[in-house]
Parts: C-alpha cells; sequence; structure tokens
C-alpha cells in the first residue's frame, strides 16, 4: 500500500435514486390510467384486462415464493382453486356480498396454507415441488367429491344477481386492479422490511441465515401463506370475471407452468420482473392463440432457453442499471 | 375375496411404480436433481412403443428393444446438452429447466397424438391368467411387470454396488470435485446416470401403457405416484422405494374397491399420514442420500 | 535428470484476489520437492493448478514437455497426475476399500494395487472394510495417499499430509514416501511443517505471497534464511 487513508471513506447507503422516484411516478400514473379505462372500454376489453391482472398476481405471488423465498412450488393451484371456490361458496351459497366474499376467501387460503405448510416443509428442493403439487391434488379430488361444490361439474358464481353486467363488470375489474395494487405494493413492502432482508439472507445462504439467528423456517411459513393468500385473491379474480369455476381448470397446474414461465422470463427476484413477463405471456398467449398447444411448446423452449442463457430474464437484460421498485441497499463512497 | 385381490392387484402395481420411481432416486441420489420430466419421459416412451406397434406391429415387448436404448441415448444427450448446464446456474435452475422441458414434452404429445386415451396391445398375454384359488387369479402381464419392475431394481442396486462405473457414481455424489481428481469424469458420468434412468422409466412406461391406458397428460400423475413411493419408502433407500411403490399400490387398489373414485386419493392419503407421522419414510437408507 | 514438471511463471487468481503471481516451480523426475510456506502463500494453488482444479490467468503447466492447458483435471489423472488433496477429501459413503479403488477409476498400469498400498499401510488393510467416514485423522490421510497411488502416477502431489495431525502419526505417514519414491515416483510436497519437510525433499522451495522467496537442494538450506523467508521478514 503506497498511500494510508487518514479516515475510513464516508459510506452513504442508499436505495434507488432517481428511477426509484420515476418508478413511483410511473406506477401512480398507469394505475390512474388503468383505473380511469373503464369510462372509455368496452367491457370486453375490461374483462381481458381482469384476466392479465390476474397473471400479474400469480407471476407476483410465484416470484415471492420462488425467488424470494427460495421455494419452487407446483401447488399453488391448490389455493387458486380455493379462492375461486371460497367466493363461490360463500356468495351464491351462504349469501355474502361477493366483493367482501373476495377477500374472505383469500383469509380461508391462508388458513389453510399455515397447517398444510408443516407438511410440505418436511421436504425440501424438488420435492417440496412434487408434494406442493400432491397437496393441490388432494385437494382438486375432495373438492370433486363435494356436491355442495358442484362435484366434477363445478358452480356458478350467482352472487352477482340484481348487478347490471356493466357496473358488474366495472366493479370487477376496479376491484382487481386494487388486488394488483395490494400485491405488487405489499411484496415491495415486504422485501423492503426485517424480513425482506432475512429473505435475501436466506435465499443466498441458508445454513448461514440460519446461524446467524434469522429464524430461516419461520420467515419461509409467513411466505408461503402469503402467497397462498394472493393465490386466492387471484383465483377469486378469475371467478368474479367468468362466474364460473370447474375442478379441473381451477387446480390445474397449467396455472403453475404459467407462473414459472411469467417469473422465468421477466426476471426472477425482483418486483418487475414478474410484471413484465405477464405482459409478454399475454401477449404471447393472444398472438400464437391459433397455434394450439403448440404455444406452450414455444413458451417452454423460450422458458428453458432464458433459464440457462439468460437467468435474470428480461428484466435482468437492464443489467440492474435500472430499478423501479428497489428493494436491495447500494452503498458508495460520497 | 376382492379384498385379497385388490391387495395382490397393488402389490404388483406397486413393482412399476417403484421402477418409476427407481430412476428419479438415481438421478437424484447421484446429481442432487429431481428430473420434474421424469413422469413425462415414462408417457413418451409409451407412445414410442405404441407407434411401433402401429406402423411396425411390433408386440410391446419387441418394441422395448427399440425404446430402451433409444430413450438411454436421448438420457445421455439431455443430461450433456441441457441438465449439466442448468446444474451449473444454482438450485432453481434445474427444476425450472425439467419442468420447462415436461411442459414441451407434453404439449408436443399432444399436438402429435391428441387427447385420445391409448392402450398397448399385448395381444393374448394381456388377458392370459394364473388361477390361484377360486375366485383369485393372478393376471400373467401384472406378475410379469412386477417381476421385471424387482429384477430391474436389483440390477440398478448390484451396479451401484459392485461395479466400478457404480462406485464411481457413488464417489461423485459424494464429492464431486475429490472424484475429478480420481480421473472421474463427472459430466459423463451424470450422463450415464440419466441414461440409465432413462431407460428403467422407458421399462416402466411401456409396462404402465400395456396395463391400462394412458395419454399426453399422463406424465404428471406419473411423476407424482413415483415421487410417493421414494417418499414413502425413504428417500435414497432402493428397497425402501420398491416398499413404497408396493405400499401405494395397494392403498390406491384398495381404495379403489371401496368406490373407483377413492383410488388415487387413498394413495395420497397415505402419502401425506407418512409424510406427517414417519417423514423419513418407512425405511430410511443408514447414509443419508 | 530431466524435468517431469514445469509450472512456468503463473499467474493464478480467485475472482479479484491473485494468489500466484508469476511462479515457476519445476520438478525433476524421480525428484521430491517440497515447497514450505506459511498460510496464504499459495501451496494448495500451486498444487491445485498442476492438478487442473484452477486454471491460471497466464503461464503454462507442462508434464513431459507437454502443455497441460485445456487438459481437465479428471484427464490428467491418465497422463499420470494424482493427488491427496488438503483435507484428505474421502468418500464418506464409500468403504476404505472402495475408496482406494476409486483411485485406480483410470487404470494407468503399474506397481500400485490394493494389495501394494495394504503393505505400504498395514493399518489402512486392518480397515478396508469400514466406511471411511469412521477413521482417525491419521487413517484418513494414509487412505487419502494410498488411492492417489493407486492411479500408479508419475507425479504425486501430497497437499498439507501434517494438518491436524499428531507429530508421531506425521511421522509415520511420512516414513511411508521412500517406498513411494523407490519405484521412480516423483513427488510434490506442500507443507506447513518445515522440519518434516526437510527431512523427506531434495529440494525445497519456500513460497511468500504467490512468489518464490527462497530455494535449494534440503541439506544445505540456511535454516535462519528459511525462516525469515518463511515469515517474509529480512534477514
Amino acid at each position: 500500500m503506497t498511500a494510508v487513508a487518514q479516515r475510513p471513506a464516508a459510506v452513504r447507503v442508499r436505495r434507488g435514486g432517481r428511477a426509484a422516484w420515476a418508478g413511483a411516478g410511473l406506477a401512480v400514473v398507469v394505475v390512474a390510467v388503468l383505473g380511469y379505462l373503464p369510462l372509455l372500454t368496452t367491457r370486453g376489453t375490461q374483462v381481458q384486462l381482469v384476466g392479465l391482472f390476474s397473471l400479474v398476481v400469480l407471476g407476483t405471488m410465484w416470484n415471492l415464493l420462488a425467488g424470494y423465498g427460495g421455494m419452487v412450488s407446483i401447488g399453488q393451484q391448490a389455493y387458486i382453486g380455493i379462492g375461486g371456490y371460497g367466493l363461490v361458496y360463500l356468495a351464491s351459497t351462504v349469501g355474502v356480498d361477493p366483493f367482501l366474499a373476495v377477500p374472505v376467501a383469500a383469509v380461508v387460503c391462508a388458513v389453510v396454507a399455515w397447517p398444510i405448510s408443516y407438511l410440505a416443509f418436511r421436504l425440501a428442493g424438488g420435492y417440496f415441488a412434487i408434494g406442493t403439487w400432491v397437496i393441490a391434488e388432494v385437494v382438486r379430488l375432495l373438492v370433486t367429491q363435494v356436491d355442495a361444490l358442484g362435484a366434477g361439474s363445478g358452480a356458478s358464481l350467482t352472487g352477482f344477481a340484481g348487478l347490471e353486467p356493466t357496473y358488474r363488470i366495472a366493479y370487477v375489474y376496479w376491484m382487481s386492479l386494487g388486488i394488483v395494487v395490494l400485491v405488487v405494493g405489499g411484496v415491495y413492502l415486504l422485501m423492503r422490511s426485517r424480513l425482506g432482508l432475512a429473505l435475501t439472507a436466506i435465499r443466498d445462504e441458508p445454513t448461514a441465515a440460519g446461524s446467524l439467528g434469522v429464524a430461516v423456517t419461520r420467515a419461509k411459513r409467513l411466505v408461503y401463506v402469503a402467497a397462498a393468500a394472493g393465490c386466492g385473491l387471484a383465483g377469486a379474480m378469475v371467478v368474479a370475471n367468468t362466474l364460473r369455476v370447474q375442478p379441473g381448470s381451477a387446480f390445474s397446474v397449467d396455472y403453475s407452468a404459467m407462473m414459472i414461465f411469467i417469473v422465468v422470463i421477466g426476471g426472477i427476484g425482483t418486483i418487475e420482473g414478474p410484471i413484465i413477463g405477464a405482459l409478454v405471456f399475454y401477449a404471447l398467449q393472444d398472438s400464437l392463440a391459433d397455434l394450439g398447444n403448440w404455444y406452450l411448446v414455444v413458451v417452454g423452449v423460450v422458458a428453458i432457453a432464458v433459464t440457462l442463457l439468460a437467468p435474470r430474464g428480461l428484466w435482468g437484460l437492464t443489467r440492474g442499471r435500472v430499478e423501479l421498485f428497489p428493494t436491495g441497499y447500494r452503498t458508495g463512497s460520497r | 375375496m376382492s379384498w385379497v385381490n385388490a391387495v395382490v392387484q397393488g402389490i404388483l402395481l406397486g413393482g412399476l411404480y417403484a421402477l418409476v420411481a427407481a430412476g428419479l432416486s438415481l438421478v437424484f441420489g447421484v446429481m442432487r436433481i429431481v428430473n420434474l420430466a421424469h413422469g413425462v419421459l415414462a408417457v413418451l416412451a409409451a407412445f414410442g412403443a405404441y407407434v411401433l406397434g402401429d406402423t411396425l406391429g411390433l408386440h410391446p415387448f419387441l418394441a422395448l428393444l427399440v425404446v430402451v436404448p433409444v430413450m438411454a441415448a436421448v438420457g445421455y444427450g439431455l443430461q450433456r446438452g441441457l441438465l449439466n448446464r442448468a446444474l451449473g446456474g444454482g438450485e432453481l435452475a434445474p427444476l425450472l429447466v425439467t419442468f420447462g422441458l415436461a411442459v414441451v414434452l407434453q404439449n408436443a404429445l399432444l399436438e402429435a397424438f391428441s387427447a385420445d386415451s391409448r392402450r398397448l396391445d399385448l395381444g393374448s398375454l394381456g388377458t392370459a391368467s394364473i388361477p390361484v384359488t377360486d375366485g383369485l387369479a393372478v393376471g400373467v402381464f401384472p406378475l410379469l411387470a412386477a417381476v421385471t419392475g424387482v429384477v430391474v431394481i436389483a440390477a440398478i442396486g448390484q451396479f451401484l454396488a459392485r461395479t466400478a462405473t457404480g462406485r464411481a457414481m457413488r464417489a461423485t455424489s459424494d464429492d464431486r470435485d475429490a472424484a475429478a481428481l480420481m480421473g472421474i469424469d463427472g459430466r459423463h458420468l451424470y450422463g450415464v446416470a440419466t441414461a440409465i434412468a432413462l431407460a428403467t422409466v422407458a421399462i416402466a412406461g411401456v409396462f404402465l401403457g400395456a396395463r391400462s391406458t394412458f395419454d399426453p397428460a399422463a406424465g404428471g400423475t406419473t411423476l407424482i405416484f413415483a415421487f410417493e413411493a421414494v417418499v414413502i419408502g425413504g428417500l435414497g433407500s432402493l428397497w425402501g422405494t420398491l416398499l413404497g411403490g408396493v405400499v401405494l399400490g395397494v392403498a390406491q387398489a384398495v381404495g379403489a374397491a371401496v368406490d373407483p373414485a377413492y383410488g388415487v386419493l387413498a394413495g395420497h392419503v397415505v402419502f401425506l399420514v407418512v409424510l406427517a407421522t414417519r417423514p423419513r419414510g418407512l425405511l430410511p437408507s443408514a447414509v443419508t442420500a | 535428470m530431466s524435468a517431469l514438471l514445469e509450472v512456468d511463471a503463473v499467474d493464478v487468481s480467485y475472482g479479484d484476489a491473485q494468489a500466484l503471481f508469476g511462479l515457476s516451480v519445476t520438478v525433476a523426475e524421480g525428484e521430491t520437492l517440497a515447497v514450505i510456506g506459511a498460510n496464504g502463500a499459495g501451496k494448495s494453488t500451486l498444487l491445485k493448478t498442476v492438478a487442473g482444479v484452477v486454471r491460471p490467468r497466464r503461464g503454462d503447466v507442462r508434464l513431459d514437455g507437454a502443455s497441460l492447458s485445456g487438459v481437465p483435471a479428471h484427464r490428467r489423472v491418465g497422463r499420470g497426475i494424482a493427488m491427496s488433496p488438503e483435507g484428505r477429501r474421502l468418500f464418506p459413503s464409500l468403504t476404505v476399500e472402495e475408496n482406494l479403488l476409486v483411485g485406480a477409476h483410470s487404470r494407468r498400469p503399474g506397481p500400485w494395487a490394493l494389495d501394494a498400498v495394504y503393505a505400504l499401510f498395514p493399518l489402512v488393510a486392518e480397515r478396508r472394510a469400514r466406511s471411511a467416514a469412521n477413521l482417525s485423522g491419521g487413517e484418513q490421510q494414509a487412505v487419502a495417499i494410498g488411492r492417489a497411488l493407486m492411479a500408479n502416477p508419475r507425479l504425486l502431489l501430497l497437499d498439507e499430509v501434517s494438518l491436524g495431525l499428531a507429530p508421531v502419526v506425521v511421522a509415520q505417514l511420512y516414513a511411508a514416501l521412500p517406498q513411494i519414491t523407490a519405484q521412480g515416483t516423483t513427488v510434490l510436497v506442500v507443507e506447513q511443517d518445515v522440519h518434516q519437510a526437510l527431512a523427506v525433499a531434495d529440494r525445497v522451495q519456500c513460497l511468500l505471497e504467490g512468489r518464490t522467496v527462497l530455494e535449494g537442494p534440503a541439506d544445505r538450506v540456511d535454516t535462519a534464511a528459511l525462516s525469515a523467508a518463511y515469515f517474509g521478514v529480512d534477514a
């Protein structure tokens, strides 16, 4: 060493910067424009956009599990189905207002997920993944046994009776937009909290995080339960949009495929990634609709290629230069 | 008598589940990958035998002579070309890649063969049975399938225990870098492990396809049953896997005897009960795999 | 005597941290060279570079005049380089005998086989059926050396044989070295224990922070100069 520093260089710890303010501004503008849309667009457009919103929520939840929690689940359809069925049962059979039934259905998912996590967490890695799938299958098989839920043929959401379709669709749209803001914002705040820091530590080095006193299992359980509630919201959103729930589609493993592709293509472990992934997936779904099942072949090949060649996804191609929703800290000398 | 029959059928079915599971276990044991495409690859093999039967009129057993080596080659290529790369990408990458592969294969099969259910035609062997007592007869083919399962599992066990390549696989599983210092090429060895896994899953897929109907979407349940057999038996123990397969097969057969709708569910429930009460399985291996 | 191993001006880095700076090491056929130095001097990195575990950024490693650049670790065994790595690295789920057999994976012909290793280390023969996980440190080290010998190497690399072992055990292990070199095997040993290194080696080379600071015949080295070089203080 030629020169010895007189005193340690002042270190400034900061988060984001100008891009983050731009991101916050952009988010507000986008939500405001989206909120205004029902006054301008057709009902069909709104129904389609709710479909897109559900993809954003699902992608964000799967990213929370895998990208932040390090848990690859291929069984989140358990909670998508419970959310959808919960809404139908509460609204059509019990008679709860559908807009109240949606959050209640999400709470039901969380309550169910809590004990299930004790079972699922006995498995790790790939075996955890298949284990979650088995649990989803069990839920599906049980639901098809219940006549009150329409058994194998499913049930319709009748709770909106009396509401004119134009209003119903607009209300469902606004509710869905609200859920997107809640879920994306919630994950953002979660990741900026102490828990987020702990999760990052766990993901990067579980053994060390455990010895540093981070309650690994408790943090993971919280993430698992939160993701279940979020997937329940998405499931309820889909059913409020289509007014119909069926065991085959509500508990379909295709949801897991969709979520994984959205997150992988968009960029795992970022807030922005799943949103971009959902947009890309939605566009692909639309433009490749004529290809039938080849479209899933294409999406699958793209996901494999992205995983191997650009593991940080589309958003990662910005190389972390831009962080609209910064969850980490940066340090630098003043 | 129908209960005894259900148990017997379940035991025989369990041999096949264990055979699917053996490949899953082998790959996990050697390189810590859970191949989520394992089930779809079994279905792929069944479709391979179906095409050979449909076009050349080959009996499923003769088709095995083509399908098994082809699947072994596919396994080696898959490992060298795709999975070895994924191994360098952290814990998530192999799961994402194999899941992507499962989706690609399943939908490609769906496009090629439609969603129709098919079954491999065994000819007269399909109906032949050995009477044991009044009212209880054991089908020749299910018996053959179960015996094949046990023989293949025993062969894998002997391969790992006695051959130089099997020993090298266990060494690589312990410490890949140290194994490289002994002259062992990990990438090649992983290729061999996946080739063996796909050869065995090909046998299992063809037998399952002859035992009952299959369609392109059957890969999911196949993977799940194999996984349940592994967990019920205990991770890392081949004979445990066989026991797990039998327990699962019996649970399904007895459940189905109560009500056809309960067959698969009963298997899941037994799996969950074992997971809750004996998370290390019924026959945990002495060395943690 | 011709040079069997030539390490020619290699730079090796782990990420941003450079471990070797233009280091050159030459070992003649049949010679035993001890490389000594304090922690972090780059001794283990040198062995890993020769074994092919790490790739030099600059410079070349040659065996018998042929460059080894681009030859992966597992192929170098076939060319006659075998290593007993730092920390032994036995395969815990294999028995002692299986560990030795794995060492023979490359099937190089030569004097070393199970019975020869068992004759060299009678204690290992007694433990042959035991799991490698249930051995004492000295036994593990003996198995690790035996495992490397099973490859019938022309060049044997021994990394920190003495690490964590009682002096009497270390002496026992090194007592076997003459029987190994008697077969014509060239040995490159890395040691922190200077006295042990001087006792077994023909020549000694001392490293400090990735560079050679002293080298010479083991029987004529000046201990004061050596300890100065070892600790990096001016004599």
